[in-house]
C-alpha cells in the first residue's frame, strides 16, 4: 500500500513537471483486473496503468481550446462531426452563455470534439473499461459496486436536475484522487458505442444474459445493476455527433514505461 | 435525422389476401378485419389534438383515417404528490399520466418523441396499439436534447397503455411515464355526455406516505412491491375537491381507466354507481352491469355509467387501503334533481351496540410519532400539519372546504355549532357524537365515531378547521385537549 502510494507520488510529481502549465492535473490509476458489470462477454477485463485528469474538462478550458483551434468554434464545426446542440448555449464562438460558470464542466460537445481536444493534449478518452473501473471506486475502496451506499449516490444523482452547471471538485474525491465521476455530468468514453443497447431493453435481457446472472441475489446486486444500467442505456442512446446539456468528458494518458 | 423503416411485409399479405377475397360478401371473419384495417387508405394530414388528464381530445366521430401527427415531449420535473411532499416525475408530455392520443382505426400515425435538452436520461416509448418489434421502443430510443420519429398504422381499435420501455423499465414506469392511446373503430364509440381520462399508479418513496419534502425513488420498495403511494392521476388530490370529475344527473359518464403499475392491478369501483357498460380490458368484448372491474397493470378498461341521481360518487382501488391510505380516491360530483325512488337518502339513524361497545376505535397509540409537540409550533406550522391530518382523516365526511355532505355530514365551514363551544367540539372529536344536533339552521341526526389520533393531532387540526373556511380563528393547544380528555 505504501509502496502503491510512494509510487504514486513520485509519478505524479513527474507528470506535474512534465506537463505543460495549461494542462489539468492528472492522477496516476494502478492498472488491474476486474469484471465489468456488463459489458461483450461476462470475462474479466484486464487494465494497465494510465493516468487520468482529476476533474473533467471545464468551460474555461473549452474556451480556450476552441480559441486556439477555430475548426471547433460553434459557426465553423462540420456538421457530421457535431449536431445542432454543440455549444448551443453560448453566445458566440468564443463566448459562454450567460448562465455558464467557468469553473462548470464543458457540455454540449460531441464526441469528435472530445476525442480531438484530448489529442491535442497528447492524451485520449478514457475506454469504457478504464472509465468503469476508476469509476467503481468509492472514497476508501477502489471497488465500491457492492455497497448500497454507492448505488444510492449514483441513482439519487439520476434525480437531481441541473447539475452540469455546478462547478468541477463539487463531488466527493474517490480512492484514486478523482473528482465527479458521479453526480456532475454523463462522461463520453471512447468506445463509447461498442456494449451494445439496442433501445429495446427487454430485448438485451434476453440476449445477454451475462446482464442478470448475478442478479438472483437481490438487494445491492440489483441496485448496483440498476445504476450502471442507466449509464449504459445512456451511452447507447448516443451517437458520436451528438451533443448532450448533461454530457462532458475528461482525458486520460497511457503511461509509457 | 433518418427514420430507418423496417420493411412492413404483413400489410403486403394481408393486403394480398384481401384482394383474394374481394368477391365474397361476409366480412366478419377475423382476418379479413384485420386486413380491412391495414388496407384504409389515408386521406389528409392531422395534428392529434392530445389532452391532459382528465380530459380527453374530442372524439374522432365519422371523420376518416388520416395521417396523424402526434408530437410529445418528455419532461423530467419536480411535481407534487400529497400536500408537503413533491417527487421527481419523469413524464410524457409534463403530466401524469401522460398526454391522451386519440386514434382511430386506420390511421398512420406519425410519431416524434422529443427529449427535453435539460433531461438526464434517454428514453423511448412502447405502445402497446403497435404492431411492431418494442411497440415502437426500438425507433424511439432517443438523447436528451434529441428527437426521433416513427410511423404506425393502428390495425386494432381498442384503449391501449403507452409507456417508457428504458432500462431500468421498472423505474421509468415508477416515475409516471405511462399513459393511454385510445383507437376507435371507424365511425367513432356511441357518443357519450361526458368523458374522462383516469390512470391508476403505484410510487415507491424513501420516506413514508407523508413524509414531507422531496422524496426520492425507492428501489428497493419498488422491487418488493411495497407502495407508498397508490394514487389516480399521479398524485393524492388529482380527482378530489376542486379537481373533482363532475356531471348532470341523467347523462351518460365513459371513463377511459387504465394502469401504469408498475406492480399492483387496479380493482377499479366507483362508490354508488354499477358500471352499465364496461368495454373489458379496453377490448371489445361488454360486459354489463359490473361492480368492480380489474385493470391490469399495463392495461386499461373502458367502463360506462348513467347518472341518475345528484352527489358525490368516490372512484376507488378496492383494494381498500390503497383508496383510503394510499390516495387512490377520486370523486365524481354529480349535479341535478334527487331521484328519492332511486335513493332515498338516510331515513332514519340509531346507534347499534351489540355488546355496548364503542365503534371503530383503536387503541390508544401510545407510540404515535409526536415530531414536533403541537405547543411547539407557530400558527402557521399547526395549520400545516392540520392541514394534512385533516386530508387524511376528516375530509371523507367534512370535505374539502369544510362544506359537509347536505343531509348527511354538518359543515364545519362558518359553523355555528363548532364556534360556539370549543371544548364541546373537541369531546366530539375524542369520543365521538351521535344524535341530533342542528348546525347553521339545520337538522343533522348521525354518527361521528371518535378519531384515534393524538391529542397533538387534534390541537393540530381544530386549529386548522378554526383557522379556516370564516371560523373564529380559535388556536387549539394540546393542554386544552388533553384537559377535556382528562376532565371527564
Amino acid at each position: 500500500m505504501r509502496t502503491i502510494l510512494r509510487l504514486a507520488t513520485r509519478i505524479l510529481f513527474i507528470s506535474y513537471l512534465s506537463t505543460t502549465y495549461c494542462q489539468s492535473k492528472m492522477v496516476p490509476i494502478k492498472g488491474g483486473t476486474y469484471t465489468p458489470l456488463y459489458g461483450r462477454d461476462s470475462l474479466q477485463v484486464t487494465i494497465s496503468d494510465f493516468e487520468i485528469d482529476v476533474y473533467p474538462v471545464t468551460n474555461s478550458e473549452y474556451l480556450e481550446f476552441v480559441k486556439k483551434y477555430p475548426k471547433w468554434q460553434r459557426s465553423q464545426v462540420k456538421k457530421i462531426f457535431a449536431d445542432g446542440n454543440y455549444l448551443r448555449e453560448w453566445t458566440s464562438d468564443t463566448q459562454l452563455g450567460k448562465l455558464k460558470s467557468l469553473n462548470a464542466p464543458i457540455t454540449n460537445i460531441s464526441w469528435f470534439a472530445a476525442s480531438d481536444y484530448c489529442e491535442c493534449q497528447g492524451k485520449r478518452l478514457a475506454t469504457i473499461d478504464e472509465w468503469e473501473y476508476v469509476a467503481m471506486a468509492n472514497k476508501t475502496m477502489p471497488d465500491a459496486r457492492t455497497l448500497e451506499d454507492y448505488n444510492k449516490y449514483i441513482l439519487s444523482w439520476y434525480e437531481k436536475p441541473k447539475t452540469f452547471n455546478n462547478p468541477i471538485g463539487s463531488t466527493f474525491k474517490n480512492y484514486w484522487g478523482v473528482y465527479d465521476l458521479h453526480g456532475l455530468v454523463w462522461e463520453w468514453t471512447l468506445d463509447f458505442n461498442s456494449v451494445l443497447v439496442s433501445g429495446e431493453s427487454r430485448k438485451d435481457v434476453d440476449n445477454d444474459s451475462n446482464l442478470f446472472c448475478g442478479s438472483a441475489a437481490i438487494g445491492a446486486t440489483d441496485l448496483m445493476n440498476y445504476a450502471a444500467f442507466m449509464r449504459y442505456a445512456t451511452r447507447g442512446s448516443l451517437k458520436a455527433k451528438y451533443a448532450m446539456k448533461n454530457l462532458g468528458f475528461r482525458c486520460v494518458k497511457d503511461i509509457i514505461k | 435525422m433518418k427514420v430507418k423503416q423496417k420493411p412492413m411485409m404483413l400489410p403486403y399479405i394481408l393486403m394480398a389476401l384481401m384482394l383474394t377475397l374481394s368477391f365474397t360478401a361476409c366480412i366478419d371473419n377475423e382476418k379479413e378485419e384485420h386486413a380491412d384495417a391495414a388496407d384504409i387508405s389515408v386521406s389528409k394530414e392531422m395534428i392529434a389534438e392530445l389532452a391532459s388528464p382528465p380530459n380527453v381530445p374530442t372524439p374522432i366521430g365519422r371523420r376518416k383515417a388520416k395521417k396523424l401527427i402526434v408530437k410529445m415531449e418528455i419532461l423530467e420535473q419536480e411535481g407534487t404528490m400529497t400536500d408537503g411532499t413533491t417527487y421527481n416525475y419523469w413524464t410524457f408530455g409534463g403530466s401524469v399520466p401522460g398526454s391522451f392520443i386519440r386514434t382511430r382505426v386506420g390511421d398512420e400515425v406519425e410519431f416524434t418523441l422529443s427529449n427535453h435538452p435539460d433531461n438526464k436520461l434517454p428514453h423511448n416509448i412502447d405502445l402497446h396499439a403497435v404492431t411492431g418489434p418494442g411497440g415502437g421502443a426500438t425507433s424511439s430510443f432517443v438523447a436528451p436534447g434529441h428527437e426521433k420519429k416513427f410511423n404506425f398504422k393502428t390495425l386494432n381499435p381498442g384503449l391501449y397503455v403507452y409507456h417508457c420501455a428504458t432500462a431500468p423499465v421498472g423505474m421509468h414506469i415508477a416515475n409516471g411515464m405511462y399513459g393511454l392511446i385510445l383507437v376507435e373503430p371507424a365511425g367513432g364509440l356511441p357518443v357519450v355526455d361526458k368523458e374522462y381520462y383516469v390512470m391508476q399508479g403505484d410510487f415507491y418513496t424513501k420516506g413514508e406516505n407523508g413524509d414531507p419534502g422531496l422524496q426520492a425513488f425507492d428501489m428497493q420498495k419498488a422491487v418488493d412491491e411495497d407502495a407508498d403511494y397508490v394514487v389516480f392521476n399521479g398524485k393524492v388530490g388529482a380527482l378530489t375537491g376542486d379537481n373533482a370529475i363532475t356531471a348532470n344527473v341523467g347523462e351518460t359518464v365513459r371513463l377511459y381507466v387504465g394502469n401504469g403499475g408498475p406492480n399492483l392491478v387496479s380493482s377499479f369501483h366507483v362508490i354508488g354507481e354499477i358500471f352499465d357498460k364496461v368495454m373489458v380490458e379496453g377490448g371489445d368484448l361488454i360486459n354489463k352491469n359490473v361492480q368492480t372491474t380489474l385493470v391490469p397493470a399495463g392495461g386499461a378498461a373502458i367502463v360506462e355509467f348513467r347518472v341518475d341521481v345528484p352527489g358525490t360518487f368516490i372512484l376507488v382501488d378496492h383494494s381498500i387501503f390503497r383508496a383510503f391510505n394510499k390516495g387512490a380516491l377520486g370523486m365524481l360530483k354529480v349535479k341535478g334533481e334527487e331521484n328519492k325512488k332511486i335513493y332515498s337518502g338516510v331515513v332514519q339513524e340509531g346507534i347499534y351496540h351489540p355488546e355496548g361497545g364503542a365503534i371503530q376505535t383503536m387503541p390508544d397509540d401510545e407510540n404515535a410519532k409526536v415530531a414536533v409537540a403541537s405547543s411547539e409550533k407557530s400558527l402557521a406550522e399547526k395549520m400545516e400539519s392540520g392541514k394534512n391530518i385533516y386530508m387524511k382523516t376528516c375530509f371523507a365526511c367534512h370535505q374539502a372546504e369544510g362544506q359537509g355532505i347536505p343531509n348527511a355530514f354538518p359543515p364545519l365551514a362558518k359553523s355555528d355549532y363548532l364556534n360556539a363551544d370549543v371544548n364541546r367540539a373537541i369531546e366530539i372529536v375524542l369520543k365521538g357524537k351521535a344524535g341530533e344536533i342542528t348546525v347553521n339552521g339545520k337538522k343533522y341526526n348521525s354518527v361521528m365515531t371518535r378519531q384515534s389520533i393524538s391529542n397533538d393531532e387534534i390541537a393540530d387540526v381544530m386549529t386548522y378547521v378554526y383557522n379556516s373556511w370564516g371560523n373564529n380563528k380559535t388556536n387549539v393547544t394540546k393542554r386544552q385537549v388533553d384537559a377535556v380528555k382528562n376532565g371527564h
